[in-house]
């Protein structure tokens, strides 16, 4: 009988021993000889997008951890999707090597700051880190916001501050960020698009 | 892109330049790969170095890194003089019959209305003829000596096959061979696709390069045709989806201008972007743009936003001058600045002049850097030794490094190069207290929205009645946010042909742009995804992937803006009457009552072929500019100027005016003018370029991508090789005017010398992945060399063409 690996997966998945769905012949005929397609037996499988280049090629992540409130969760697994229509399940380099994106010891884990004339980093909270930062915003946008230009008419922006927005951000989050952004007044905003 | 990429199957001639396609965008070169293996589609590759794209095309040609104008010119020559367009096309379909301004002229490099002192442009006179009525003025035999298909055919006639050959180094017959084959797809039943990438944007005329190109597919009759089509292919998995939103300075989601400073009356900013139709029953779509507008305002603002108050048009912020990146580290530069906000970017990195870009954040008061890995950008201000000296004590600007969720870990769209949104969902929680890019913006928002609250401050209102309904306000959810930006009806939206048929009920999602409305009756953050979240659901998550026509359409995967056409100005795949040119590969058709086909039409349904209405349905006039107007900041018609930092003493085509050795629009600022190069000490020809296992400055802190491409290096040809005695892995030093690196050489036939204008020149390639925070081995970064100009009209950096010398190290 002739089923696709995905298939095999969720027949697995559904509980009966693997063992005896290949000795029973309903399995792919390269299942016996490969331990570590297994793997994937129990992991929970999730559509994303790779965040890479525009081709955002479709990317299956796999998870280990059966959703309990304390078990913890690891992606184990990144493949190409095989049922989007551009890519058809193909990952090039740099998506093929996403596991080690997701997991890399370069990954930022807690708030930090730095300051003035410091040669090193110190951990914070989050809450102080909001507090601070909306202060310095605020000192500093309420001290040189423009609300008339030189000639009189009304402008209302504020230069002094500026913002660079992601692009490998989604379309929620560059919402919010113009809501954020505009709502100040700064006009001083980009993004890598531009560049 | 105006098609998308499956679509690219379709073509029957794929032309990649400025851009590297097999080697950028692997799994979408697949499509590349699929015409040729099913349709026998040929592969056209001009690039600097042979490339992984050029060593599968049918045919490759050199070109000098900055002289893409000059050979685009040469083909438009090409084809106006023998004749090689797609006549009906053009007549109906471009402006080529429209006549011009009396006072439009072209002289030694430069139009009518040049402001030499200022770089400017008076753009008065680069307009139409009008006649009694107000409507344009027609010829429609294109004889007339000021229609623009005479104009232009004048214009490029300078634009010689020699000429091509000794300003871009290309053999002549080489470039020949390709223009009789762009030339064959002038006819209905073939048809190309260009594709195009930073290669042809990162230049300080890039704007007009992509011109050149459109005004090629227009005479081709390729525009709205499947395998057509002009086709960015974008660098991140969501840069189309930030483009759309538009975090750029001067304008709002939707491509909606915010409105200069001299703009003081509501009435009058949205008369003058709501264009009227320029021709008798021309849609003229951004005649739309009052009720996206106040769509866009009743989004931000909510009750706010009423009739009275002019739905807060004083609460947006007015524009004197763009504020663009280059601009906002200049200002930096000077002081000017105190903070910055850097999201999921790293601009020490990615923007050109590094050294530049350092001196402007070391005079930061604060800088808040918020990402899910750590950048050079967040650590600016230590020292790295070699790859990055500086002195800590020196530098007093507070930094603030905030964790940030990465794809995997978060909920939400992206929008691909081929305009899909595709939801994508989160797999697993962020690492330590990392949290999403959205509950970050808010938690600063929030804070900031309390102090104004009891301290009150400069002008709060906007802050404080900005609408924030979200169920948790520190931290929104990506379906309240899609939900927002795709749009709902705030009272009943009525048919306005019959009022007694409701469209939208009050508190609905809306289904589309078309029930968007001027009067605060609707609310949506951006117009073009308005119809993603319609009442039904989320449309992004759709994932059916059946393709009845065989031509890659896919309309139930995903939601593709507009209103989920698949293929733009899809009503130009037809012939005047309504039937496609090539049957065997249409679109929609008119089918006696209205459009239909297999994608969803970009005309008004019912609008019956007699009644003229033309397929460029945002231009006023409904046809593709071949004369542009006042659209862009050096002309109406691309012309050939050369990079900043040229190899060559003047300018080939001007060599008697050193107002345009380049581009005479361009902006410079007095510091990066001064840190030019010239040929003299910097003789070799430098362009930066991406590789196929890296991914900019972020994939160095990804191990396995760091395993298979370790090592920084720079490509030279052989015999530049052997002229300065360097061997193949030895190290070398590559200087500009403004700094330098030290990689590996890799010695290769890839690259070769170019004759140009009789001289030797010599391309130094430079790949831009390294840097000093990272996984793997430390680098310099690349934009050490490169220039502080960018392109007249986007600001996109010269990254592309510039001076360097190489020397063994």
């Amino acid at each position: 009988m002739n089923i696709t690996r995905r298939q095999f997966f969720r027949i697995c998945a559904a509980g009966v021993g693997s063992g005896s769905i290949a000795a029973l012949g309903f399995a792919p005929g390269s299942a016996l000889a490969e331990v570590r397609e297994f793997k994937l037996t129990r992991a929970t499988e999730t559509r994303n997008t790779c965040p890479y280049c525009s081709v955002s090629c479709g990317v299956l992540i796999y998870t280990l951890g059966d959703k309990a409130k304390n078990a913890h969760e690891a992606v184990i697994h990144i493949e190409g999707d095989p049922d989007h229509p551009v890519n058809r399940g193909t990952l090039c380099p740099k998506g093929a090597g996403l596991l080690d994106f997701v997991r890399s010891e370069n990954r930022l884990l807690y708030p930090e700051y730095r300051a003035p004339g410091s040669r090193e980093w110190k951990r914070i909270s989050w809450d102080e880190a909001f507090s601070r930062i909306a202060r310095l915003m605020k000192d500093d946008r309420d001290k040189n916001f423009i609300e008339k230009n030189a000639d009189g008419q009304t402008v209302n922006r504020w230069l002094t501050t500026g913002f660079l927005a992601s692009s490998a951000a989604s379309n929620e989050t560059g919402w919010l960020s113009v809501k954020f952004a505009r709502s100040l007044g700064i006009v001083a905003l980009d993004t890598q698009a531009r560049i | 892109m105006t098609n998308h990429w499956v679509d690219i199957k379709n073509a029957d001639l794929i032309l990649i330049m400025g851009g590297n396609a097999a080697e950028a965008h692997p799994c979408g070169f697949k499509w590349v790969t699929e015409a040729k293996a099913k349709r026998g589609a040929k592969l056209v590759v001009v690039d600097p170095r042979f490339t992984r794209s050029a060593a599968v095309a049918d045919f490759y040609a050199p070109i000098r890194p900055g002289s893409d104008i000059a050979f685009l010119g040469g083909v438009i020559n090409y084809l106006l003089s023998h004749d090689k367009i797609h006549h009906d096309y053009v007549k109906h379909y471009t402006n080529a019959p429209y006549l011009v301004r009396e006072d439009f002229d072209f002289k030694d490099g430069l139009f009518s209305g040049y402001d030499a002192e200022k770089r400017t442009y008076n753009r008065d006179s680069w307009d139409y003829a009008l006649g009694a009525d107000g409507y344009v003025q027609v010829d429609e035999t294109l004889q007339h000596p000021r229609c623009v298909y005479q104009l232009m055919k004048k214009h490029f006639e300078r634009y010689t096959p020699d000429m091509v050959s000794r300003v871009c180094g290309t053999p002549k017959d080489d470039f020949l061979k390709i223009c009789e084959l762009i030339a064959s797809t002038s006819t209905p039943d073939r048809v190309m696709t260009i594709l195009y990438a930073l290669g042809w944007t990162q230049h300080s005329k890039g704007s007009q390069i992509i011109r050149a190109m459109a005004m090629i597919q227009l005479l081709l009759g390729n525009m709205g045709r499947p395998g057509g089509g002009v086709n960015a292919l974008r660098g991140h998995a969501n840069v189309q989806g930030i483009t759309d939103m538009n975090l750029v300075t001067d304008v709002m989601p939707g491509y909606l201008r915010l409105p200069a400073d001299k703009e003081q009356e509501f009435k009058a900013f949205l008369e003058a972007r709501a264009l009227k139709p320029l021709r008798p029953n021309q849609m003229s779509y951004w005649q739309n743009f009052p009720k996206f507008w106040v769509s866009l305002a009743k989004a931000f603002y909510g009750n706010a936003a009423t009739k009275e108050n002019d739905f807060a048009y004083q609460w947006f912020p007015k524009i004197d001058k763009p504020y663009d990146v280059l601009h906002m580290f200049e200002r930096m530069h000077n002081g000017q600045m105190n903070g910055l906000i850097v999201q999921g970017f790293n601009p020490l990195a990615a923007v050109s002049c590094v050294q530049k870009v350092q001196e402007s954040l070391a005079k930061l008061k604060y800088l808040v850097v918020i990402d899910p890995l750590a950048t050079e950008t967040s650590e600016f201000w230590r020292d790295y030794g070699e790859y990055h000296e500086v002195d800590p004590a020196k530098i007093q600007t507070e930094v603030f490094r905030l964790p940030a969720a990465c794809f995997a870990e978060d909920t939400g769209s992206f929008t691909n190069s081929g305009r899909w949104l595709q939801w994508h969902w989160k797999a697993v929680e962020p690492p330590g207290e990392a949290k999403s890019d959205t509950a970050i913006i808010a938690g600063i928002f929030t804070r900031l929205r309390e102090l104004y609250r009891k301290e009150g401050g400069t002008f709060a209102d906007p802050i404080l009645n900005l609408s924030w309904a979200y169920a948790k306000a520190d931290d929104p959810s990506p379906e309240e946010l899609a939900r927002e930006f795709s749009g709902k009806a705030l009272a009943d939206v009525v048919d306005p042909k019959d009022p007694t048929k409701v469209l939208a009920k009050a508190g609905e999602q809306l289904a589309g742009f078309a029930q968007l409305r001027d009067d605060g009756s609707t609310s949506c953050g951006n117009w073009l995804y308005c119809g993603a979240w319609p009442q039904a659901g989320n449309l992004m998550a759709r994932r059916d992937n059946s393709d009845p026509s065989g031509l890659g359409f896919y309309l139930n995967w995903g939601f593709a803006w507009p209103a989920n056409r698949r293929i733009l100005y899809n009503r130009a795949n037809a012939d005047p009457a309504g039937k496609p040119w090539d049957p065997k590969r249409k679109t929609i058709a008119w089918d006696g009552t209205k459009w239909s086909g297999f994608d969803v039409p970009d005309m008004r349904p019912d609008a019956a072929p007699e009644e003229n209405v033309g397929p460029f349905i945002m231009n006023p006039e409904g046809v593709g500019r071949l004369f542009a107007l006042k659209g862009l900041a050096e002309g109406p018609f691309p012309e050939h100027y050369e990079p900043f930092e040229t190899p060559l003493a003047a300018n080939p085509f001007h060599p008697n005016n050193p107002q345009v050795v380049s581009n005479p629009a361009a902006r410079i600022f007095k510091y990066d003018r001064e840190r030019l190069g010239k040929a003299d000490k910097f003789p070799y020809v430098g362009t930066t370029y991406r590789l196929t296992e890296h991914q900019h400055y972020w994939t160095k802190s990804v191990r396995l991508n760091s395993i298979v491409q370790p090592s920084q290096f720079v490509e030279i040809d052989e015999e530049l090789a052997k002229e300065k005695g360097i061997r193949h892995g030895d190290t070398v030093k590559v200087v500009s005017n403004r700094g330098y690196i030290r990689a590996v050489a890799v010695v290769t036939k890839r690259l070769r010398p170019l004759m140009v204008d009789g001289r030797k020149i010599h391309t130094v390639g430079v790949p831009i992945h390294w840097g000093f925070v990272g996984v793997a081995q430390k680098g310099f970064l690349a934009n050490r060399l490169t220039p502080f100009v960018g392109d007249a009209n986007a600001q996109t950096p010269e990254f592309k063409a510039f001076l360097v010398n190489i020397e063994k190290a």
